[in-house]
C-alpha cells in the first residue's frame, strides 16, 4: 500500500518535472530582451521561480482537479466521506517542505542580489544640506563620471558634467558601468528601464546614486515608476545604448549644439488643455515644468520593442 | 467559562427587540441586533462595491487604447485613487465585518456581541465616511488624485489651494474608517474571548472565528500606526507642518513606513476571514472533517504575528538600504509557510470526500485556485532582485487582484451563498448562482492574468496612457473587466428575487455541523433559547457524534422512546 503510494507520487513528479522545467525556460521570453548584466541575473532568478512555481501549482491544482472530477457524491448519496481528521506526520512534512523551499529561494535571491551589486540609496546618500555646509572639505567631487539625472513633474533631464552636455535623451556607452546621480525637484519619481530590470525611487531632498551595466546596443524606454501626479504616464524618455566610440562622438556633437527646448510631452499636452482645445472635463492640476533648454532633445519616436 | 448561560426570558423569543419595527425598516434603524448590523454592513458594502466596480470599468475603458483619450488625466487619476480606497475601506473591510458580526455570535453560541451599542456605532460610521468620500467628487479640484497610498509629496500638492479639498476629505474618511474598524475590532475580539458558550474551548471553536480573531488583532495593533500617519499628513496638508514634506525638512519615506506598517497587514485582515470561510465550507461540501483542524486554526495567528514584520517589501525600490531589503525578503517568504499549511489542509480535506459542487463550493474552489496562483506570484515578488524589476508595475496589480478579487471576493460570494438561507430564511436559485460563478471565474482570469505579462514587459501601474507595445494584453484585460461587471447582474437578480420569492429554508439546508445550523432560519432574536453546551470539536462529519450536550440528551430520549 505505502509502496504503491510512493511509486505513484514519484511517477507524478516525473511527469511534472519536465513540464515545470519547460515552462521555466519559456519564462525568459516573457521578459523584454535583456540589455544589461543585471537583466541576465534577474531573468535567471525569474526562470527558477517560474519552474518551482509551476511545479507547485500543477501539484496542488492537479490534486484538486482530480478530486472535483472523480470524487463527486452520487446524486442521491447523502452519506459522509471518511472521517479523517488529520495526519501529524503529513502535517509536519508539509510545514517543513515549504520552509526548506523558501530558505532555498531566499538564499538564491540573496546570491543574485549580491552579484547585481545594487546600491541601496542609503549607502551613498549625500544629503543636499551637507554638501552645501561643507564645501571646503569636499574639494574633489565624489564621482566625477556620474551622469546627473534630474526628475521633475513631468520631464527627465540628463546632465553630463565632464562634457557639459544636457539632454532629454539618456545616452550610455555599451559595456561600461553606468553611474547615475539622481535628484528630484518636487515629488518622488522612479527611474525604471524595463530592458535593464533596474528600478530606483528618486526621493526629493537627497541625491540617490545608482549603477548598472548595459550590454546591448539599442534604444529603450525609461519610465517613471513611482506615481508622480497628473502627467505621470507621460514621463518617459528614450535611453540609447551605443558603442563607446559612438557615445563619445555623440557627446562631442551635442556639446557643440546651441541649447534648445528639450522633449516634454506633458507640457505640450497641458498647453492644449489650457487653450481649451480639449473638450473633456478635468480638474485643476499642478502646472508641468516647461521644457528645459538642452543641447540635445533626442528623438520623439518610440523605440521598436526588441524581438 | 463565565456565567453567560442564562436562559433568555420567554417573552423575548421570536420577537424584535423592544421598540424596533418587525419589518424590513429595522435595517434602517440604529439596531443593536448583531444579525441586523451584519446585514446592514453587507448590503452597504455591496453598494460601494458596485460604485468602486463602476469606476474600475471606466478605467478599463480608458486603458483599452494606448492614448489617454476617454477621460482627462486628472479624472483617471481620481478614478484609480477612489477605486482603491472604496474597494478596501468601503467594501472588503465592511463586508467582512458584516459576516463576522452575523456569524461569530451564532457560531460561538452567544446571544449578541459583547458591546451591541458600540457595534451599531461602528456600523453607522460607514455610511458617514462613505458619504464624505463621495462628497469629494463635488469639491473644487475633485477627489484625491494621489493613489490609495497617498504618498507625500504628491498628496501634499494642492493645486486649488482650498482648505477643503479632495485629499483633505480622503484623509478624514480614512481616519474615520480607522476609528470605526478599531471599535469593531475591540468588540469582535472581546466577544470571541469572553462570550463563548460553555464547553467551547478555543480548540472547539470554528476556524472562521479563529481567523476573524486573528484578523481583528491586526486591526488593533496596525491601525493606530496608519491613523497617526494620516493625522500627520493632515497637519502637513492643512496647517503646514513638515513631517513628510522634504521641501521643509520632512521625510517622505517615513510616511511610507507608517502607511505600510498597517496597509500590508490590512491585506491579511481581508484574506484571513476568507481563509476561515474556506475552512468552514470545504468540510460541509466534501462531507469530511477539516484536515488538521488545530494546525489550520493556529496558523492564523502565526500569520498575524508575521504580518507585522513584512511591510518593507512594498518599499524594495524605495529608500531602503540593502540590509533592510534582505531582512524583509526573509520575513516575507516565511509567511508562505503558515499559508501553505492552510492550502494543503484544504486540499487534503477535499481529497477522498463526497464532493457536492453547489454554488458556495464552486466559489470556494475557484477562490482557492486563484489564491494558489496569487501565492506563487507573491513569493516571486518577495525575491528582491525580481521585485526590483516588477515593483510598481502591472505584475503587482495582477497579483493583488488575484488575492483580492480572485480569492477574497470569491470567498465572500461563497460565504454569502452558503449562509444566505440562514440570514434570510430563503433558498437562492442554484442555476443563477452557477452562472454567476462561471462569469466571475472567467472574468477574474481574463481581467487579471494579462496584467502579469504586462508587468513583466515593464508597464508601470497607475498610468492613464501607455506605449502601443502593451495594447494586446490591455484589450483582453478590459474585456475581462466588463465581463466582471456583467457577472454582478445574475448575483443581484438571485439575491433580490430569492429573498422575496425563494423557497423557505429549513434550519440546516446543507446538513452542516455548527451551532448556527441548530437554530431556525433566520435565527430568532437573541439566537438561542437555551445556550448550548459544546462537547465536540467542529467539523465532525462522518463521525456521528453530538456537537452539543443538549443533542446527547435528545438522542438518549429518542432511543429510550423507541
Amino acid at each position: 500500500m505505502k509502496v504503491r503510494v510512493i511509486l505513484r507520487l514519484l511517477l507524478l513528479a516525473a511527469i511534472m518535472t519536465p513540464i515545470s522545467i519547460w515552462v521555466g525556460q519559456q519564462a525568459y521570453h516573457w521578459m523584454p530582451e535583456p540589455a544589461s548584466e543585471e537583466a541576465l541575473l534577474v531573468d535567471n532568478l525569474f526562470s527558477f521561480l517560474t519552474t518551482l512555481g509551476t511545479f507547485i501549482f500543477l501539484g496542488v491544482a492537479g490534486t484538486l482537479l482530480y478530486s472535483v472530477l472523480f470524487q463527486r457524491a452520487a446524486k442521491y448519496d447523502e452519506g459522509d466521506g471518511p472521517p479523517i481528521e488529520g495526519n501529524l506526520t503529513l502535517e509536519i512534512v508539509w510545514t517543513a517542505i515549504p520552509f526548506v523551499l523558501v530558505v532555498w529561494i531566499a538564499g538564491y535571491s540573496y546570491k543574485i542580489y549580491d552579484q547585481m551589486g545594487i546600491l541601496g540609496p542609503m549607502e551613498h546618500v549625500h544629503m543636499m544640506g551637507e554638501a552645501i555646509a561643507a564645501p571646503l572639505t569636499a574639494a574633489a567631487p565624489a564621482q566625477p563620471e556620474s551622469i546627473e539625472v534630474h526628475a521633475r513633474q513631468w520631464v527627465w533631464e540628463f546632465y553630463y558634467p565632464q562634457a557639459g552636455v544636457t539632454s532629454t535623451e539618456l545616452h550610455l556607452p555599451n559595456y561600461t558601468r553606468a553611474k547615475l546621480a539622481m535628484t528630484s525637484e518636487d515629488v518622488i519619481h522612479g527611474f525604471y528601464v524595463p530592458a535593464f530590470r533596474v528600478k530606483q525611487d528618486v526621493i526629493p531632498g537627497r541625491q540617490v546614486n545608482f549603477e548598472f551595466t548595459p550590454i546591448r546596443e539599442g534604444t529603450y524606454r525609461l519610465r517613471d515608476s513611482e506615481y508622480s501626479g497628473t502627467y505621470f504616464a507621460a514621463m518617459q524618455a528614450n535611453v540609447v545604448v551605443e558603442s563607446a566610440d559612438a557615445y563619445h562622438q555623440w557627446l562631442n556633437q551635442a556639446a557643440a549644439q546651441v541649447p534648445q527646448p528639450g522633449l516634454n510631452p506633458s507640457y505640450v499636452e497641458y498647453q492644449v488643455r489650457v487653450e481649451n482645445r480639449d473638450s473633456r472635463p478635468g480638474w485643476k492640476t499642478v502646472t508641468p515644468a516647461p521644457a528645459p533648454l538642452v543641447n540635445f532633445p533626442g528623438s520623439p519616436d518610440l523605440p521598436i520593442p526588441g524581438p | 467559562m463565565t456565567e453567560t448561560s442564562i436562559i433568555a426570558p420567554y417573552y423575548r423569543q421570536n420577537e424584535p427587540q423592544p421598540g424596533e419595527p418587525e419589518n424590513w425598516w429595522r435595517f434602517f434603524t440604529f439596531s443593536t441586533d448583531h444579525k441586523v448590523i451584519g446585514i446592514q454592513y453587507i448590503v452597504t458594502a455591496f453598494v460601494f462595491f458596485l460604485v468602486g466596480g463602476f469606476l474600475a470599468m471606466v478605467m478599463r475603458g480608458e486603458l483599452i487604447t494606448p492614448e489617454a483619450d476617454l477621460v482627462d488625466r486628472t479624472v483617471y487619476n481620481a478614478l484609480f485613487t477612489m477605486h482603491g480606497t472604496i474597494m478596501l475601506f468601503m467594501w472588503t473591510f465592511p463586508v467582512l465585518n458584516g459576516l463576522a458580526n452575523y456569524l461569530v455570535p451564532l457560531q460561538i453560541g452567544a446571544r449578541d456581541m459583547a458591546f451591541p451599542r458600540l457595534n451599531a456605532v461602528a456600523f453607522w460610521m460607514v455610511p458617514v465616511f462613505g458619504l464624505i468620500l463621495m462628497a469629494s467628487f463635488l469639491v473644487p479640484g475633485g477627489p484625491s488624485q494621489s493613489g490609495w497610498w497617498a504618498y507625500p509629496p504628491v498628496s501634499l500638492q494642492n493645486p486649488t489651494g482650498n482648505l477643503i479639498n479632495g485629499q483633505f476629505l480622503w484623509i478624514l474618511a480614512v481616519a474615520l474608517s480607522g476609528i470605526s474598524s478599531i471599535i469593531g475590532a475591540v468588540n469582535i475580539v472581546t466577544t470571541i474571548i469572553r462570550m463563548r458558550a460553555p464547553g467551547m474551548t478555543f480548540f472547539k471553536m470554528p476556524v472562521f472565528c479563529w481567523t476573524v480573531a486573528a484578523a481583528q488583532t491586526i486591526q488593533l495593533f496596525g491601525l493606530p500606526a496608519l491613523t497617526a500617519g494620516a493625522v500627520m499628513l493632515l497637519f502637513d496638508l492643512t496647517v503646514g507642518t513638515s513631517f513628510f514634506d522634504p521641501a521643509t525638512g520632512g521625510d517622505p519615506v517615513l510616511y511610507q513606513h507608517f502607511f505600510w506598517f498597517y496597509s500590508h497587514p490590512a491585506v491579511y485582515v481581508i484574506i484571513l476571514p476568507v481563509f476561515g470561510v474556506f475552512s468552514e465550507l470545504f468540510p460541509v461540501y466534501a462531507r469530511k472533517p477539516l484536515f488538521g483542524y488545530k494546525f489550520v486554526a493556529v496558523s492564523s495567528f502565526v500569520i498575524t504575528g508575521l504580518s507585522a514584520i513584512v511591510w518593507v517589501h512594498h518599499m524594495f525600490a524605495s529608500g531602503t538600504p540593502s540590509w533592510m531589503r534582505m531582512l524583509f525578503m526573509a520575513t516575507t517568504m516565511t509567511i508562505s509557510v503558515p499559508t501553505g499549511v492552510k492550502i494543503f489542509a484544504w486540499v487534503a480535506t477535499v481529497w477522498g470526500g463526497k464532493i457536492r459542487l453547489t454554488t458556495p463550493m464552486l466559489f470556494a474552489l475557484g477562490g482557492l485556485v486563484n489564491f494558489l496562483f496569487a501565492g506563487i506570484t507573491g513569493i516571486m515578488l518577495a525575491a528582491v532582485p525580481f521585485d526590483i524589476h516588477v515593483n510598481n508595475t502591472y505584475f503587482v496589480v495582477g497579483h493583488f487582484h488575484y488575492v483580492i478579487y480572485g480569492a477574497a471576493v470569491m470567498g465572500i460570494y461563497a460565504a454569502i451563498y452558503h449562509w444566505f438561507p440562514k440570514m434570510t430564511g430563503r433558498m437562492y436559485y442554484e442555476g443563477l448562482g452557477k452562472l454567476h460563478f462561471v462569469l466571475t471565474f472567467v472574468g477574474v482570469n481574463l481581467n487579471f492574468f494579462p496584467m502579469h505579462p504586462l508587468g513583466l514587459q515593464g508597464m508601470p501601474r497607475r498610468v492613464a496612457s501607455y506605449d502601443p507595445e502593451f495594447a494586446y494584453w490591455n484589450v483582453i484585460a478590459s474585456i475581462g473587466a466588463f465581463l466582471l461587471g456583467v457577472s454582478v447582474l445574475p448575483f443581484l437578480l438571485n439575491m433580490i428575487s430569492s429573498w422575496i420569492l425563494g423557497d423557505k429554508a429549513p434550519a440546516n439546508p446543507w446538513r452542516a455541523i455548527g451551532l448556527e445550523w441548530l437554530v431556525a432560519s433566520p435565527p430568532p432574536h437573541e439566537n438561542f433559547a437555551e445556550i448550548p453546551t459544546v462537547v465536540s470539536e467542529p467539523y465532525g462529519y462522518g463521525k456521528n457524534e453530538p456537537l452539543i450536550a443538549q443533542q446527547m440528551v435528545s438522542t438518549e430520549l429518542a432511543s429510550e422512546l423507541s
